[in-house]
């Protein structure tokens, strides 16, 4: 790459001279990398973004050499997923790389979104950064579901039933819409066919442009730190923020730690744990897909089953379905709920952290409850953990503008 | 952009004409994506009614057949669980099938065109998961006072031997009952209604 002009040979010189006039790749690395300013600060949740872009990479590569020998057809899609896991010279690990690569997707996401709460990296000027994460978060739920469904098992066939008939609940317009996404009267090949479209194709186009764009828009107002204060407020002489460390190599070098570490977990599970329990790769779905018998137990993967359980939770079809969507759109609005007039959990009151708290064990319990039999009594704790998790949203409108928060430093600590 | 003599009517005027007339080219060119989404006429085609041996149907039994990729269920009911039909009804959400989808035969108790037989599509009016018979009168996992009928597995939705939902369970309405026609007494049609009947 670049090095400063002053180390590099004179011929080089000229050649990135030549390269820049009509390509303007230094000054892309260094406003992106080399000068790029990020507060010196980060710890461990600052990790999760570029470990995040590290499995979207991965699974658009195992993603493409898992389509050359899979076959989008009802008829051949469930042995062609069992031919590459047997036949197919390295298939395995190739696919288990990319089912578990989803499940750590998730697990990567969800804690992306969850240092943006404990530091207010939402918040204004970064209401857009967030809307936009929002996008890839919901475009990746649709990735994941219609990925689910291409092995044709089981679970895939009345996963795919019951997500589509969410749509039935709309009133007037549902039966036809259901109609209109399936393709048929029923869960076929057709609607087979075009999830695998949306998932190899149109959903991952999407995702890269969103991902693009949270990154334009991160560049944009510089990243958000443990501290919540804006480096930029405090710039030396030559207009850099005194807090900030360059990008390149700075944190390049602590990501490819955090990389390291999690290739590290991640290989683990490939090679010993692939379908983690059932939880990654559930039983039911290595039994091809038969319309004729529903499992006995249904339920969506680990990453959708706090919001499976919000719908399971009323005992009415549309307004289940509402608040399920609810539950998911919501946080979208996240930056203008949270009124506090500090961002960083570090400066915040002790009922905001019990608060946050709360928040997060009803997100896991109503994702360990998703997944249950729906006994009368885990309907009722599902209600009670649906009602807590809204609540977090309405307690916390009303009471951050008042809260009693502690004085912010002026400049970042450690 | 130079705005010096510029006529700015004029160039709002362009501009919005210009993206209206394109606005309603893209509109159009969205029409034939959007309908290729459709059920292709192949599938259409498939629709046809599907014939049903009633012969080895024991009292009791239940058989699912297909029609139109849905699971239709033609069950052999019993004389005791044709009677407890009429002891449910504080306990269903929609007793008299007033919101439920069925042809105009089946707006009965039995909701059927013989009380022997219940003609009925399985899928779940919840989220189409096939429920499973639970027939056993006595108490269940479920139900401490089960009376016999469907149990979804899917989100919990009960319905009696009838189809008919129980109050409290997210299911909406009553289990759907196909049109069906009897061709001869051993023999059933699914998929048209009886003659003489729309």
């Amino acid at each position: 790459m670049a090095k400063p002009a002053s180390t590099m040979s004179k011929r080089a010189t000229a050649f990135m001279n030549w390269i820049d006039e009509r390509l303007p790749v230094t000054q892309f690395y260094n406003d992106h990398l080399a000068k790029y300013y990020a507060p010196k600060n980060f710890n461990f949740w600052y990790y999760m973004g570029s470990l995040a872009l590290l499995i979207l990479v991965m699974q658009i590569v195992t993603g493409i050499f898992l389509t050359m020998n899979y076959k989008p057809s009802a008829q051949e899609a469930f042995a062609s997923v069992e031919y590459i896991m047997r036949d197919v010279e390295w298939g395995w690990l190739i696919r288990y790389m990319h089912s578990t690569g989803a499940s750590f997707f998730f697990i990567v996401v969800y804690l992306h979104m969850f240092r943006a709460l404990l530091y207010g990296s939402h918040r204004q000027p970064r209401e857009l950064l967030w809307i936009l994460g929002m996008l890839i978060y919901v475009a990746l739920m649709a990735e994941a579901f219609m990925g689910y469904v291409l092995p044709w098992g089981q679970m895939s066939y009345w996963g795919a039933q019951v997500i589509i008939n969410l749509f039935g609940a709309i009133p007037a317009i549902g039966e036809p819409l259901t109609e209109w996404i399936r393709g048929d009267y029923f869960i076929s090949d057709a609607t087979l066919n075009r999830f695998f479209a949306l998932h190899v194709i149109a959903i991952p186009l999407a995702l890269l442009v969103l991902v693009v764009l949270h990154l334009a828009a991160l560049h944009q107002t510089g990243s958000n730190n443990p501290d919540g204060i804006e480096i930029k407020k405090n710039k030396d002489e030559n207009g850099i923020p005194k807090d900030g460390i360059p990008f390149h190599p700075y944190y390049t070098v602590k990501d490819i730690f955090g990389v390291a570490m999690f290739l590290l977990v991640f290989a683990f599970v490939i090679f010993f744990w692939p379908e983690a329990g059932g939880l990654f790769l559930e039983h039911d779905n290595f039994v091809p897909a038969d319309p004729l018998v529903t499992p006995t137990h249904i339920k969506p993967v680990w990453y959708f089953t706090p919001f499976y359980a919000i719908l399971k939770a009323v005992p009415d079809k549309l307004m289940g379905v509402l608040l399920m969507g609810a539950s998911v759109m919501i946080l979208f609005f996240m930056p203008w709920v949270d009124r506090s007039p500090v961002k960083s959990i570090r400066y915040r009151s002790w009922q905001f952290k019990l608060l946050l708290g709360v928040f997060v064990v009803a997100f896991i319990r109503l994702g360990i409850l998703g997944m249950s039999e729906g006994t009368p009594a885990q309907t009722i704790e599902m209600r009670i953990w649906t009602f807590v998790y809204f609540g977090y949203f309405v307690v916390l409108y009303f009471f951050s503008p008042k809260e009693r928060t502690k004085p912010v430093p002026e400049r970042v600590t450690h | 952009m130079p705005t010096d003599g510029v006529n700015n009517g004029r160039r709002r005027f362009l501009i919005a004409t210009t993206s209206v007339v394109g606005a309603t080219g893209a509109g159009f060119a969205a029409v034939p994506f959007i309908e290729s989404w459709k059920p292709s006429a192949k599938a259409k085609a498939i629709g046809a009614p599907v014939q049903v041996d009633l012969e080895p149907l024991e009292p009791g039994q239940l058989l699912k057949v297909q029609w139109r990729g849905q699971t239709i269920g033609v069950l052999r009911r019993t004389e005791a669980s044709l009677n407890i039909l009429s002891e449910l009804d504080d306990r269903l959400r929609d007793p008299e099938s007033q919101e439920s989808e069925q042809p105009g035969f089946a707006q009965n108790e039995p909701r059927a065109l013989k009380p022997e037989y219940l003609v009925v599509n399985m899928h779940c009016t919840h989220l189409g998961c096939v429920p499973e018979m639970v027939p056993t009168v006595g108490a269940q996992p479920f139900d401490d006072d089960w009376k016999g009928g469907f149990f979804c597995p899917c989100h919990k939705s009960k319905f009696d031997l009838s189809g008919r939902v129980y109050k409290g369970v997210p299911a909406p309405t009553n289990l759907r009952i196909p049109p069906y026609r009897f061709v001869d007494d051993r023999t059933l049609l699914i998929g048209v209604n009886p003659e003489g009947v729309a």
